[in-house]
């Protein structure tokens, strides 16, 4: 478990480069944990060709958690909103360098994904 | 008995981690460890005599039934309760709280009614009367919880000017430790008018408790906080009270004569415990009661005091560290706290990596820690079985959260 707290994760915890907020944003999605009351909130700017031009998030909660909202938040810039839908939790564990986490702490990684994804399906449900 | 060689007596707490660290159990405020004679206590009933109770006419269901009663008069002179009728068998608090709410309070309580609780409540004292309130249209008000841990008691006798039919609070909060003063507190009900019940979850398992003494109506607990098995607790209540209300759960045992629309009540305790009870369990529970009287209660509160203002006093010194709750004063052994530079749920990440068990969360009291502006808290709780060197052992992982996140 020593290794749970990489290089890596204490770095995008401590000093993380996508923190803070976009106003105006296309899109924002706001979700938590209540087990730990870790809260998560996504802004996303979104292009006519359906690219991230920009993202951010703003929140708070344990080091998996804010760590993997900073590492998903950059790797989803660039990318296209469709391509985003189908980001699986392996491709989070991937970012963070996990080959497999315990059940609750999975919930602190994945919470990103969760409102990541929550925002995104919010924005094709009010399309359709 | 004596304190020093009580660590042999429980087996999960003689595990050695392959860093050769033996378990540090500090979550002892969520369930305790269980002493052999608790575990050989239930594995004796289920190798020799199980059977149900109160209707087998041959030899084992007869031992069963008595073993089953035993433990109730057991429990009944632990918190010196008048009678063994007054003591019902449930599976938890949790149960025992919304019997008395779904019972008591849906006979007694009208529209408008008013319910006292605290802000300190765990959730199993606040959430039966938050559904009497949305069901029955009953009022809520709340204690308020000061700065240092402590009941606002002077606002408790305002509310107190309000009619309130029963006041519900904690003998010891599982969140900041704190022990109100319960026995004037429920003076103070009593002259109000109201019922008073106290939630034992904490205060059972760690002091000494005489309901007649604290003149409380009604007393929850759950065995599996007090060296017990989970799946079983007890509702105490005065005879009177009990003997007034209308059943709870319907079903077997409850019952005196049954007729194909309509049925009798039996007689208390039995009138408040439908169907096959958790056998097994009040025994094992009768057997923590045996082991707790043996060490005595008494040494038990002076042990835990001892090693909760250790800590206290340990942990004031680590950096960034603040506690929620009282630090001084006779108190409860759970401690909680927040570090400035490091979430709850890292700080029980990194102690689990020494093979130390701390709580992180909002402990089941979401609305206090909104009270104190924090989403999570870590918590220490100590138990008899812990050791001055389980502190040392604590703070010394502290040391390491805070060389990895400070």
């Amino acid at each position: 478990m020593d290794d749970m707290y990489r290089e890596i994760i204490l770095d995008h915890y401590k000093n993380p480069s996508y923190k803070g907020e976009l106003d105006p944003c296309d899109l924002s999605f706001e979700d938590e944990n209540p087990l730990c009351g870790d809260h998560l909130k996504i802004f996303l700017r979104v292009n006519e060709n359906g690219i991230v031009t920009d993202a951010r998030f703003n929140g708070h909660g344990c080091a998996i958690s804010q760590a993997s909202a900073d590492l998903v938040v950059e790797s989803i810039i660039g990318k296209n909103v469709e391509d985003l839908k189908k980001m699986t939790k392996e491709d989070v564990l991937d970012l963070l360098g996990f080959e497999d986490l315990g059940p609750v702490r999975l919930k602190c990684a994945l919470l990103s994904l969760k409102v990541l994804k929550g925002g995104i399906y919010g924005v094709k449900d009010a399309e359709e | 008995m004596s304190l020093s060689n009580i660590l042999q007596d429980f087996p999960i707490l003689n595990q050695i981690d392959k860093n050769g660290k033996r378990l540090c159990f500090l979550d002892s405020a969520a369930t305790s460890q269980k002493p052999e004679t608790v575990i050989e206590a239930m594995n004796h009933y289920y190798r020799t005599i199980n059977a149900n109770i109160h209707r087998g006419i041959y030899q084992i269901a007869e031992e069963a039934t008595d073993a089953y009663e035993k433990s109730r008069k057991k429990i009944q002179k632990f918190i010196h309760a008048g009678s063994a009728s007054e003591i019902i068998f449930t599976r938890n608090t949790t149960e025992s709280i919304n019997l008395v709410a779904n019972t008591w309070g849906r006979k007694n309580l009208q529209k408008g009614d008013l319910v006292i609780l605290s802000e300190m409540e765990h959730h199993a004292n606040l959430i039966p009367w938050q559904i009497l309130a949305t069901n029955q249209g009953i009022n809520l008000e709340f204690i308020p919880v000061l700065e240092n841990g402590l009941l606002n008691l002077t606002e408790y006798k305002r509310l107190l000017g309000l009619q309130p039919k029963i006041v519900c609070v904690s003998g010891m909060s599982n969140v900041l430790g704190t022990v109100p003063p319960i026995k004037q507190m429920a003076v103070d009900a009593h002259k109000a008018g109201a019922l008073f019940l106290v939630d034992g979850a904490q205060m059972a398992p760690h002091m000494k408790v005489d309901v007649q003494d604290i003149d409380a109506d009604f007393f929850a607990f759950s065995a599996h906080k007090m060296l017990g098995p989970t799946g079983i607790g007890i509702l105490y209540g005065k005879e009177a009270l009990l003997e007034s209300m209308p059943p709870f759960l319907g079903g077997g045992d409850m019952i005196s004569k049954v007729y194909l629309r309509s049925f009798t009540t039996n007689d208390l305790p039995y009138k408040f415990e439908a169907g096959t009870p958790a056998i097994a369990e009040a025994i094992g529970f009768g057997a923590a009661i045996d082991y707790l009287n043996q060490v005595g209660m008494d040494a038990i509160s002076k042990h835990e005091m001892e090693i909760t203002r250790y800590a206290i006093q340990e942990l004031q010194k680590v950096p960034g560290l603040k506690i929620i709750g009282p630090t001084d004063g006779f108190r409860g052994s759970a401690v909680s706290f927040t570090l400035d530079y490091a979430h709850p749920h890292d700080v029980a990440q990194i102690l689990d990596s020494e093979f130390i068990c701390v709580r992180a969360g909002h402990h089941c009291a979401m609305p206090l820690h909104t009270r104190f502006s924090v989403p999570a808290t870590t918590r220490a709780s100590f138990y008899l079985y812990n050791t001055l060197d389980e502190v040392d052992r604590l703070i010394t992982g502290l040391e390491k959260v805070h060389h990895l996140f400070g």
